[in-house]
């Protein structure tokens, strides 16, 4: 019988097995939960970093999708969202179970409205559009970029009343903004939403916050350990399809979408994957210093965030 | 350090291996954040404009550089003075790339430090020199154990405030090292840093020339990263059940071991088998034939068995062990505290049981290891517990394979604490009383059970007495057979002299030896029941599981009679000389001393022989009997 190939390409083979200390009976002495310690696991090459990342974000797609019935994914559009669906689409083998919901602020760019159009239905998507409401509705005293966006916040809130959801999932990342890299994998948020960093539930090995009362819902991030290389290379890996505006043109590109409004593009020659990934290792610029949001005052994100931005 | 190790550069690109995650633990104010962010600047790591950005943070705030202030991003922190809750911030070296996850020192945020630590492949413990081992250092310690971190590096910081004085670095080095090696965790290396002027990061420093090294960056980059339990038993807990389509999907993440096509699984605790026959993936070049630890797959059976969520699969010939009672080393994270008698939700893996606190054995004093028995944990407390569930889980100790060894507790919607599994003591549960044979056919008999106990003129029954050993047990059994058989009643005693000496002579007292003896003394008993004697069996028989399944083989002749006595008054007794020698340490798993006792929960009688006489006791018996088993018209 011919050898079984492993799920993904094998690199060398594990070292040889270490022993297992069995629990010793015998003793009142032997502390039973002290053992499990240095070799007792070998190394095995079957699984790089891009793997490891794919499979734990698989594992936090299918508790999400066993633990909620009502369960919606946003779909930005962006390189991450499209990362998401297709990490769905590995967890589901092929299907996306739930809704993949846009809040339109009405103000992306065309070539994102197109993108939406063609993958939509190309993807199969239960694809829930739903329209944001007009900034004065929005609180006046937010900083203007950040009230604008906003306005996402409440087009959210509203789906999320509407659908009934207990759950949605949003690709946010730990290493695009400093109040994201406080987040958990499965983030209660309030009644109104928001969100109570100053008293966060514990999240270890792999368990997850699940019961939650009445009211509240929970954001499901299964991108929260990826950085923004990995996006690209795992982008590059599987052929995921994007917006072209991360292409440079021009001399210039854009590295986060947002409102055409409040998001600058960035100089760069790098209009292939491969070029940007290149243009990745070496930059020390900020992926969000093209979002106004962000910046215009120390805690202008924070604030937004608490208030349950994604 | 040897030269092999190192030799073969590697050619990758080091941004696509996989980060290795640091936590930073310490006790407060010793200065974790400050070394974070200097290990940043100094490994190039910050973003443009973060040092000048920190600079006017620092001068704003009428501060010198404040190089913690890299990682107070959040407003709150600021103004409070200390971090309070989980970053992760990434750097990277020639060898590698690194994630900090930057754990807090303050007393309060227990729940955030596990959070970090439990992802996290190794630790930089953090430890001021002029202060030395504090209460969160400690603290810290333990739970890094807990955790089973056991890649540890330990900075002693502040070294400028000592003036970089050697007998001081040593002093505390071996304070540390002491109480670190009481939890088993040996350090890789302690080094003496002085992190606000970046003395001992990335590199050495002139002002220690006492010290030769390793740089705290060199220290991590020998760190080897924790590689997933390939080699170890498959594990396999069904996360779900797809039917998307034609195939019927059984999806999960494999926690240890290997599966490939063709594999016969076995399921917990269904105790059913079927091969694998495929295994699925989503955009994959060519059929995938196997598949290992790490990875999240979907397998589709030969046989359409029942599977659901929480069961688990593994092979048969090495299952995980199956329990509903274990015990469990804790650290408990709830705002209410942990008490006897309190149900609270397990998840084990994908399963998920309503556990009872049976028993709190002891509370863990961090500061120096010490224990005291307790009838509650509080808040960021650890302890030892034995937990119960209704119904059989699948486990491993963790000491065999921490990923079925571990799990988390649930009060209300709230995780409120984290355990590690530990059989010590009990017996795995996996069937024994199965029919090994297929080609088994009862035989059917014409004397029927009433029939035998007209012409015996009484009922017949199992009379299960349990208790501790010198509680009376078979004293009662042998007076009250003796009393019977003066009636003219078909009575026997089945006790250890007569079964440990033939039937059961291949067994020991191990749990495992225990539990199938039980189950010997069950089957006989109930043998000699349908053949219409009163069987008055006297076995300590201390776990639960064991007599209920002897009552499981002829449930309506059983009767458990809990024979009554405090362990003290036992031990004054000790008619045997067993409990001087047990708590000498001359016989191991010792019931009651070495070894739980499980109390029954309602035994169809109970005898307290602490407050009864001899006689007494004898007549309560008599007199359940003759109610229970007397024919009418007779008695």
């Amino acid at each position: 019988m011919a050898e079984p190939t492993p799920i993904r390409p094998a690199g060398a083979e594990p070292h040889a097995a270490g022993s297992i200390a069995k629990p010793r009976f015998d003793s009142a002495a032997a502390d039973p939960y002290l053992a499990a310690r240095s070799n007792h696991f070998v190394s095995d090459a079957a699984m790089n970093h891009l793997d490891a990342l794919e499979a734990q974000s698989v594992y936090i797609l299918r508790e999400a999708f066993n633990k909620f019935d009502r369960l919606g994914m946003l779909w930005s559009l962006g390189k991450d969202s499209n990362v998401m669906l297709w990490l769905a689409k590995k967890a589901f083998f092929g299907h996306i179970p739930f809704p993949a919901m846009f809040c339109d602020t009405g103000k992306k760019f065309p070539e994102m409205y197109a993108f939406q159009e063609r993958y939509a239905v190309e993807w199969g998507l239960n694809f829930v559009r739903r329209d944001c409401p007009p900034i004065e509705e929005i609180d006046p005293t937010l900083p203007p970029a950040a009230r604008s966006a906003a306005r996402k916040t409440e087009a959210l809130k509203r789906l999320i009343a509407e659908l009934d959801l207990q759950a949605v999932i949003a690709g946010i990342r730990r290493d695009e903004e400093a109040t994201r890299a406080k987040e958990r994998v499965f983030s209660p948020r309030g009644e109104n939403a928001e969100w109570d960093f100053r008293d966060q539930p514990p999240e270890f090995w792999d368990q997850f916050k699940t019961d939650f009362a009445p009211g509240t819902h929970i954001r499901v991030h299964p991108l929260l350990h990826w950085t923004e290389l990995d996006i690209w290379l795992y982008i590059q890996r599987e052929g995921i399809p994007l917006v072209p505006l991360y292409f440079s043109r021009d001399g210039k590109r854009y590295r986060s979408l947002g409102d055409m409004d409040i998001t600058n593009p960035i100089k760069s020659d790098a209009d292939t994957v491969e070029k940007i990934i290149a243009e990745l290792r070496v930059t020390k610029v900020a992926e969000r210093s093209g979002r106004a949001m962000d910046h215009e005052s120390e805690d202008a994100f924070e604030r937004l965030r608490s208030a349950g931005y994604m | 350090m040897s030269t092999a190790l190192s030799s073969a550069p590697d050619a990758r690109p080091h941004v696509d291996i996989a980060p290795m995650k640091l936590v930073i633990v310490g006790h407060v104010d010793h200065g974790k954040s400050t070394l974070i962010g200097r290990l940043l600047h100094d490994t190039g790591s910050l973003p443009e404009g973060k040092v000048e950005a920190v600079r006017a943070m620092s001068e704003r705030r009428g501060m010198p550089m404040e190089w913690a202030f890299v990682l107070d991003a959040l407003q709150a922190e600021r103004d409070q003075g200390i971090t309070i809750d989980t970053t992760q911030i990434f750097f990277k070296t020639e060898r590698r790339p690194y994630v900090i996850i930057d754990a807090p020192g303050h007393k309060e945020f227990l729940k955030n430090m596990v959070s970090g630590a439990a992802s996290a492949d190794a630790a930089i413990l953090v430890v001021d020199a002029k202060d030395g081992v504090q209460e969160q250092t400690r603290r810290h310690g333990y739970i890094l154990h807990l955790l089973g971190l056991d890649r540890v590096v330990v900075a002693v910081n502040k070294m400028d405030l000592v003036d970089h004085d050697e007998a001081r670095f040593r002093q505390v080095a071996e304070d540390v090292r002491h109480y670190l090696a009481g939890m088993g965790i040996v350090p890789a290396h302690i080094l003496p840093v002085s992190a606000r002027h970046g003395d001992g990061l990335a590199t050495l420093s002139d002002r220690m020339p006492w010290f030769e090294g390793p740089s705290l960056l060199q220290a991590l980059d020998e760190l080897q990263a924790k590689p997933l339990p390939v080699e170890l038993p498959l594990r396999f807990p069904i996360q779900d059940v797809y039917k998307f389509d034609e195939r019927r999907i059984l999806a999960g993440r494999i926690e240890s071991g290997r599966i490939a096509v063709g594999d016969t699984l076995l399921f917990n605790p269904t105790n059913t088998t079927a091969r694998v026959r495929s295994i699925e993936a989503w955009a994959v070049d060519g059929p995938v034939m196997s598949a290992s630890a790490g990875q999240s797959i979907g397998i589709t059976l030969d046989d359409q068995l029942f599977v659901e969520r929480g069961h688990v699969a593994s092979h048969r010939a090495e299952p995980p062990v199956e329990t509903n009672v274990f015990r469990a080393r804790i650290f408990w994270l709830g705002r209410a505290p942990l008490e006897t008698g309190r149900r609270y939700k397990l998840k084990l893996a994908t399963m998920e049981h309503t556990v009872e606190v049976q028993a709190i054995e002891r509370v863990i004093d961090v500061a120096d290891l010490s224990q005291r028995p307790a009838d509650r944990i509080e808040r960021n407390e650890v302890g030892e517990i034995i937990l119960r569930a209704r119904a059989k889980l699948a486990v491993d100790p963790f000491v065999d394979n921490p990923r079925l060894g571990r799990f988390v507790l649930i009060d209300g919607y709230d995780m409120a604490g984290g355990g590690l599994v530990s059989m010590d003591g009990f017996p795995d549960q996996r069937a024994r009383n199965e029919p090994t044979s297929q080609n088994i056919t009862a035989v059917e008999h014409r004397v029927t059970t009433n029939a035998r106990w007209q012409a015996n003129g009484h009922k017949s029954g199992v009379l299960w007495l349990t208790g501790l050993s010198g509680a009376g047990k078979s004293t009662l059994a042998v007076e009250l057979e003796q009393a019977l058989f003066r009636k003219g009643w078909q009575a026997y005693v089945l006790d250890g002299d007569n079964i440990r000496f033939g039937l059961s002579a291949d067994l020991g007292f191990a749990p495992e030896d225990r539990a199938e003896n039980i189950r010997r003394v069950g089957e006989v008993a109930a043998l000699f029941a349908r053949a219409g004697t009163l069987v008055i069996t006297a076995f300590i028989s201390p776990y639960r599981e064991d007599r209920d399944r002897a009552r499981s083989v002829a449930p309506e002749l059983f009767h458990e009679v809990y024979v009554k006595a405090d362990l003290e008054v036992c031990e004054t007794r000790d008619p045997k000389g067993l409990y001087k020698k047990a708590r000498k340490g001359e016989i191991s798993e010792f019931t009651g001393i070495s070894a739980p006792y499980e109390a029954p929960v309602s035994a169809e009688l109970e005898v307290d022989t602490g407050s009864l006489s001899l006689a007494e006791s004898v007549e309560r018996l008599l007199g359940y009997v003759e109610a229970n088993f007397g024919l009418n018209g007779r008695e």
